[in-house]
């Protein structure tokens, strides 16, 4: 079942530089997919366009059954809730707890606290930082504060979690540890993942669907497994 | 429902942000206090000044002296005539006998040179004073026209000097106040715009977790007042206080009897009231034009 469907799609920004050029691509509902390309490729700008921070200059990006290109500004925020998004630089807030960061995501949607904690214990639980929930950024390894950035994602129950080169930052151990909580996420919760990286151990480790995208096009589209890192990236 | 916690929460987080953020929100408080002890300062100042002014201004007057051959009725005529004209305020009689009474009184040398003669040498007259000073001379023209009069002086080239020096003052102290306004604005602004920089990450998560604007704005908007307000604080206290305290130890003027300062009460409050709702505007406007450089959708 259809899930994401980008048609035709062009990104050209104001400096005249086209970061994506003629893309289409259909992505299924609870599927994995990697998108990989060399820096700047347009890979990163792929992902934005998906939870509209980047509109499209041409085409369009429909997410959830919303033409995000056509969106509205007063009425992204309401796209948003229904995205996860996992960052390489964890972006916690550094004055609050794991708890209190993860339930930050929720505080803002106006959720009473009532509602709020059991959300936020499941979320900690399923990154399995639960011992840590009273902990403060600072007094986490880099693993760890990549969980709780994905709990924070998670918990508002998204139907699409999106990760800006989640292991960017991290060391070959804990990634494959990251790996393995966001592959849960995407088999358990049945939440569609769409990630960006570099990490070609990774890629070819999980076995899933691949997006090539090189200067801006999409190269190449490789099905469960098919992709081997020597093909390109 | 959900509306009235996001406003719940936006005050509670305001408040934790002012204490959690403490050395940044202290350095906008302070910049508030002190643009706003000198905004305040200049207010009190201005606002005499605008009053002293007004007060000497309002003191001038036209002395206007009768013909010998004019009678009472000419004088009533006149008298009514005069108070007709446009700008005129007020119109007193003093007749020649009451100018020669009181010059004696304050000279009796005077009273005795009168004893020599006959008749009362001095002449009927009038003090005329007028609605705006700036008006002085165009009424005194107005006066000269008309019959049965000897002479209508109000000064000349000494009251024109006063008169457009202290439009040139009361102008420069307000735009010298409005331009303090500006700075301040300008100075409180950019010190909650360092505090807000320093939160852009907690603005971004805000946005991408799916928080509407209006609900990212209201916690920074209010911080932003309990910014102002706090900020505000010292110089109401020192304009309340300071201006009390000057006014009793001044006896209530400045120089000379003739420069009365303005009455502290409710003067003080207005100031104080003006001061505060200021401070809090600035920092709520300065918070939400921080906040909205970080909100591109």
């Amino acid at each position: 079942m259809k899930f994401i469907e980008l048609k035709n799609v062009n990104k050209t920004y104001s400096t005249g530089v086209t970061a994506i050029a003629d893309m289409s691509v259909v992505i299924d509902k609870g599927e994995f997919v990697f998108v990989i390309g060399h820096t700047a490729c347009g890979k990163s700008t792929f992902i934005k366009m998906l939870y509209r921070e980047e509109k499209p200059t041409k085409g369009s990006v429909v997410v959830g059954g919303v033409n995000v290109a056509k969106l509205r500004n007063g009425r992204v925020y309401k796209l948003r809730r229904k995205i996860g998004v996992v960052f390489q630089d964890f972006k916690l807030l550094p004055k609050l707890t794991v708890y209190e960061n993860v339930a930050f995501a929720l505080e803002c949607l106006g959720i009473s606290s009532k509602e709020i904690k059991p959300k936020v214990l499941k979320a900690i639980e399923i990154v399995g930082l639960k011992e840590k929930a009273r902990s403060f950024p600072h007094q986490l390894s880099g693993g760890e504060k990549q969980r709780v950035c994905i709990a924070r994602a998670i918990v508002n129950e998204p139907k699409l979690l999106i990760c800006d080169e989640p292991t960017g930052n991290l060391d070959p151990d804990t990634s494959k540890e990251i790996m393995k909580v966001i592959d849960n996420i995407n088999k358990d919760l049945k939440t569609t993942v769409i990630m960006a990286t570099h990490d070609k151990e990774i890629v070819n480790r999980m076995k899933k669907r691949v997006l090539l995208i090189e200067h801006g096009v999409l190269t190449g589209d490789y099905l469960k497994g098919s992709y081997k890192s020597h093909e390109g990236v | 429902m959900k509306a009235f916690r996001i406003i719940q929460r936006s005050i509670r987080d305001a408040f934790k942000s002012v204490f959690r953020n403490f050395s940044l929100s202290m350095a906008s408080i302070l910049c508030a206090t002190i643009t706003l002890l000198v905004v305040s300062l200049s207010m009190v100042i201005a606002a005499n000044i605008e009053n002293a002014t007004t007060k000497l201004e309002s003191e001038l007057s036209i002395v206007v002296y009768l013909e010998k051959s004019a009678t009472e009725e000419d004088a009533n005529f006149l008298k009514s005539t005069i108070e007709k004209i446009e700008s005129v305020d007020e119109v007193v009689y003093k007749n020649k006998d009451e100018w020669k009474l009181e010059m004696s009184e304050y000279n009796s040398s005077l009273g005795n040179v009168f004893e020599n003669y006959e008749n009362n040498p001095l002449l009927d007259s009038f003090v005329v004073t007028v609605k705006d000073a700036n008006k002085l001379e165009n009424v005194t023209e107005k006066i000269r026209e008309l019959d049965k009069i000897e002479s209508a002086n109000y000064g000349e080239d000494a009251v024109n000097t006063i008169i457009s020096t202290f439009d040139i003052v009361e102008k420069a102290t307000i735009v010298i106040v409005i331009a303090l306004i500006f700075v301040t604005a300008f100075l409180i602004t950019n010190t909650i715009k360092l505090t807000i920089y320093s939160r852009r990450n907690e603005i971004e998560i805000m946005r991408l977790v799916g928080s509407s604007n209006t609900a990212i704005k209201l916690p920074f908007v209010f911080e932003g007042f309990i910014i102002g307000l706090l900020g505000s604080l010292i110089p109401v206290i020192i304009t309340i206080y300071g201006y009390i305290i000057g006014y009793e130890r001044l006896n209530g003027h400045i120089i000379s009897e003739m420069i009365k300062l303005i009455s502290p009460y409710n003067f003080v409050f207005y100031v104080a009231l003006v001061t505060v709702g200021l401070g809090s505007l600035i920092g709520m406007l300065g918070s939400l034009l921080a906040v909205r450089k970080y909100l591109k959708i």
